[in-house]
């Protein structure tokens, strides 16, 4: 086996103690591959001396090693996870180390998507540290001949306070290891009050690390041996090479050779895009050698779709009657007794991750068997699409998984680390492939363009007296089947069948459209068109009625009822409805939170000024947002203030949640400014920031106030929900300070900057 | 001092080494002298802390100093580095964290990370230019920086406390 090099490792080592995160990440790499004697999939918790369950670990020395099982990329859940199982242990945080879990199914779902890591995990990493602790309690009692019960846990040490006696964790670990593992009927779970963590924070883990450069990324992981590759893929969507001639390209100092990628079969999938890869022994001469390639191209079907008449088509779809995905009532029945009706179309073009880490990956195949690092938000995802590419079994597909730098749904889809693989086998040495920013916002799994027509007749008092929606997009399963072109559940749920309007007449339809680029999960999903569609439009019915957009929202979510989904097909995020049942009580709350917060209706707005609202749910999490924008006569805009209320049940991490609020913010920033990817004959316009702007510090809101619910309801999202309340926000707040009705994003379609 | 030794070459011809320093220590390149200093830096010096993000000097992430000066190493040639002191994160402070990287902590700034070594090049560079710099000076000289998490807030808020700091 060879041994990773890691400068930082080694820099890291002579530095301190401090940059924990580091040596952690460090060590498990070094291990892993420096030793022969483990199996690659151990981790330290494993080899601990108490180790009652996979996610965890105690050695005699007191160390408490924590698996972190999903992927960090921003959203502090590295972090987050094992505080909960800290906390049910009673262990001292700083006693604990993180280790970051390889690609294995023994930890459960590992894609690192949806906004689910505490939902889904939040119960097992409480089981895990109460499956410790008992054990440690069994082993004091034992020790010191009392029965359990009389003992308890304070600190890292367990007590027996009659006797005024204790253990540290690390002392009883050995003992504690021959009791069997208890179930988890006999655990009893620590009562709120007696929370050490949750609910209060804790900082990245990782902190020290990352604003030193010591922490790892996939852009720096290395290996003996390795070389590296820049691949130049079909331009278009399905395209093949023809020919190609590298004569070029090996005249470059550094390039080696040239390999060809076969194209994806069938539908894309994870598949490589094909092409052709430059090898060279360092980054820059293989981007230079890519350069000076000389391929030609069959383009294939593709090659006639253009982004501006692919919008008019998905605009008629949407004229014309379409799939019902949920009905009340008979809209068209109160629509043709000819009252006042209002009409609109609502538009958002692809948008691409970018993500401030290319795609990259490192692999290495080797007697049979594949090695990779990757920065993906879907190890095993990682593991399959490898597997399949290479014709290995699963379980000889090894996949380390580094920090992320950034993911936004984009790093859950491992297309470049089968390309890394299948290059590391075509070659017999470590291949780690790294895409430009111009592959990177070139090659995007898009977030679906989508063209939404609503349409309502309004009674006396401005309320509808029926409702029509009809969205039309290219949708997600379309990677997987080329024939797909309509809405699934899972995407029409985000904000479209699930709206929570109290409406005696409702009818939520969905439009076919074909995928001409590969479409993906990106940060809120289907639910940023949704909810600007029927945010904005809402809005809009509320000035036509002269009234205020507060209470007008107010009045269309009703009283606190739970919505009823007979009939539709309503996967609620794959969660239970018992649990997690749709209560417009709580969106209510959060909007009226809001309001009070942020002062609507008390704060005077001069010319060129005004404030939004919207509200909004999406991974079950309940958020009401008020934008306040100043526009002057440049039409420039500017943001002063974003207040914005949530209610996700139990909030594990109040800190790290502000921070995914206030990055929503952000993000949304770009969506409504700037973000649009565009097509011509099937190549995608845009390259880099020049003409794919992000949001810049002078460009983004000054000041984001995030307000949390304090609840008891089970643990929902928070690393998406921000999004989508915040676009429909920021656009109805240039209405109220322009007149100018945003229904094409960006703004810039408006003459707005 | 560095310059007397090591004059500054105006132009250096293909496979002449170049000299240069980095983080205190003395180097010598003889490859390309087109290739930029972040990919000396990464790929042949091991040091990543200097992050490859647009690679057309956009985004900032491969931010370093530059005899001082704040300056993208993804767009700068090693044959411009002749004669010159480049600091990387990795030499920002030689003992412990610099002001910055303390006030980056103490706001708790990072998400995913990746923007914020550059970042903290950027912010400290700014800061031993200006003590104070108001809100618009630190707009107009982050600009340059992008952060996809949407950190902003929380920058400027350490920018401040690390000239707080400092001063």
């Amino acid at each position: 086996m060879s041994s990773i090099e890691n400068v930082s490792r080694r820099r890291f080592l002579t530095g301190g103690v401090i940059a924990a995160g580091a040596l952690v990440l460090g060590v498990r790499y070094y291990h892993k591959l420096s030793s022969c004697d483990k199996l690659p999939h151990d981790t330290n918790a494993d080899h601990a001396t108490l180790h009652p369950s996979v996610y965890l670990g105690i050695d005699p020395d007191g160390t408490v090693w924590i698996v972190a099982s999903r992927s960090e990329m921003g959203t502090t859940s590295r972090t987050t996870l094992p505080l909960v199982v800290a906390d049910e242990l009673d262990a001292d945080w700083k006693r604990v180390k993180i280790e970051q879990a390889i690609g294995d199914s023994r930890y459960g779902d590992q894609n690192t998507d949806g906004s689910h890591s505490i939902r889904s995990f939040y119960d097992a990493m409480r089981v895990a540290g109460a499956t410790a602790r008992f054990m440690l309690i069994q082993a004091a009692a034992k020790e010191w001949g009392v029965p359990p019960a009389g003992c308890e846990t304070d600190l890292h040490v367990v007590v027996h306070r009659s006797t005024n006696r204790k253990a540290g964790y690390g002392e009883l670990a050995s003992a504690a290891a021959k009791f069997p593992v208890p179930r988890k009927e006999e655990l009893k779970l620590k009562p709120k009050s007696a929370w050490r963590y949750i609910g209060k924070g804790e900082v990245s883990y990782d902190l020290e690390a990352l604003v030193t450069g010591k922490a790892i990324y996939g852009m720096d992981a290395r290996a003996d041996g390795m070389v590296y590759a820049s691949v130049e893929r079909p331009p278009v969507l399905g395209g093949k090479v023809k020919s190609y001639d590298d004569k070029e390209p090996l005249k470059v100092a550094g390039v080696s050779q040239t390999i060809p990628i076969d194209p994806f079969q069938q539908a894309p999938g994870f598949q490589p895009l094909g092409g052709v890869a430059v090898i060279a022994d360092n980054t820059w001469a293989a981007f230079q050698g890519r350069k000076k390639l000389n391929i030609s191209w069959d383009n294939g079907p593709n090659e006639t779709y253009n982004s501006d008449s692919y919008k008019n088509e998905l605009r008629a779809t949407s004229h014309n009657p379409c799939k019902v995905v949920r009905n009340i009532g008979d809209a068209d029945a109160e629509f043709a007794k000819g009252g006042k009706i209002l009409e609109a179309d609502y538009y958002v073009p692809l948008l691409a991750h970018a993500a401030m880490e290319p795609l990259v990956a490192l692999a290495e195949f080797k007697d049979g068997k594949a090695t990779l690092w990757a920065p993906t938000q879907n190890p095993q995802g990682a593991q399959d699409i490898v597997a399949k590419e290479l014709g290995i079994p699963k379980e000889d597909v090894i996949c380390h998984v580094t920090l992320l730098g950034g993911g936004f749904g984009r790093k859950s889809k491992p297309d470049y680390v089968a390309e890394a693989a299948v290059l590391s086998k075509k070659m017999g040495r470590p291949v780690k492939v790294v895409w430009t920013r111009e592959d990177d916002v070139k090659f995007d799994y898009y977030n679906a363009v989508a063209s939404m027509y609503m349409k309502a007749a309004v009674g006396a008092n401005g309320k509808p007296t029926a409702w029509l929606q009809r969205s039309v997009f290219p949708p997600i399963p379309s990677i997987f089947d080329v024939n797909a072109v309509y809405g699934d559940p899972a995407h029409l749920q985000q904000g479209w069948t699930d709206i929570p309007y109290d409406l005696p007449n409702l009818r939520v339809e969905n439009g076919p459209a074909k995928a001409h680029v590969r479409i993906g999960w990106l940060r809120s999903v289907a639910n940023i068109y949704h909810a600007f569609g029927i945010q904005c439009f809402t809005d809009e019915l509320a000035h036509a009625a002269g009234r205020d957009p507060l209470d007008y929202l107010l009045d269309l979510i009703g009283q606190p009822r739970t919505i009823d989904f007979k009939g539709v097909e309503y996967p609620n995020y794959g969660a239970s409805m018992e649990a997690y049942p749709w209560d417009t009580g709580r969106l209510r709350h959060v909007t009226e939170l809001v309001a009070e917060k942020s002062g609507w209706g008390k704060r005077k707005h001069g010319k060129g000024t005004g404030v939004g609202i919207a509200a909004h749910k999406s991974f079950l999490t309940y958020v009401a947002t008020v934008v306040e924008v100043e526009v002057n006569d440049q039409g420039e805009v500017r943001v002063p203030r974003v207040d914005t209320a949530l209610d996700a049940g139990l909030v594990v991490n109040p800190e790290a949640t502000r921070a995914q609020f206030e990055g929503a913010a952000v993000f949304g920033t770009s969506v409504v400014r700037s973000g649009e990817i565009t097509a011509t004959k099937g190549v995608i316009d845009q390259s880099n920031f020049q003409d794919y702007p992000v949001a810049r510090i002078n460009e983004v809101p000054n000041q984001t106030n995030v307000y949390i619910v304090d609840s008891d309801a089970p643990p929902a999202g928070v690393g998406e929900p921000g999004v989508p309340p915040f676009i429909a926000a920021f656009c109805n707040a240039i209405f109220a300070a322009t007149g100018k009705r945003v229904r094409d994003l960006p703004i810039t379609k408006l003459g707005l900057s | 001092m560095f310059d007397e030794a090591y004059p500054v070459h105006a132009f250096v011809a293909r496979n002449e080494t170049i000299q240069l320093m980095v983080n205190g220590e003395k180097q010598l390149f003889s490859g390309e002298p087109e290739m930029p200093l972040l990919w000396y830096l990464r790929d042949i010096l091991g040091l990543t802390g200097s992050k490859f993000g647009c690679g057309v000097g956009l985004c900032g992430a491969c931010t370093v100093h530059i005899n001082g000066q704040a300056t993208r190493s993804c767009v700068t040639a090693m044959r411009d580095t002749a004669g010159k002191e480049v600091t990387t994160v990795e030499g920002l402070e030689k003992n412990g964290l610099h002001p910055v990287q303390k006030a980056w902590m103490q706001i708790n700034v990072p998400q995913c990370g990746y923007c914020q070594v550059g970042q903290i090049m950027q912010a400290a560079a700014l800061l031993n230019s200006k003590k104070n710099p108001p809100d618009h000076e630190i707009d107009e000289a982050m600009s340059g920086n992008i952060c996809r998490c949407g950190t902003y807030q929380r920058i400027r808020a350490a920018i401040k406390a690390a000239a707080g700091e400092m001063a």
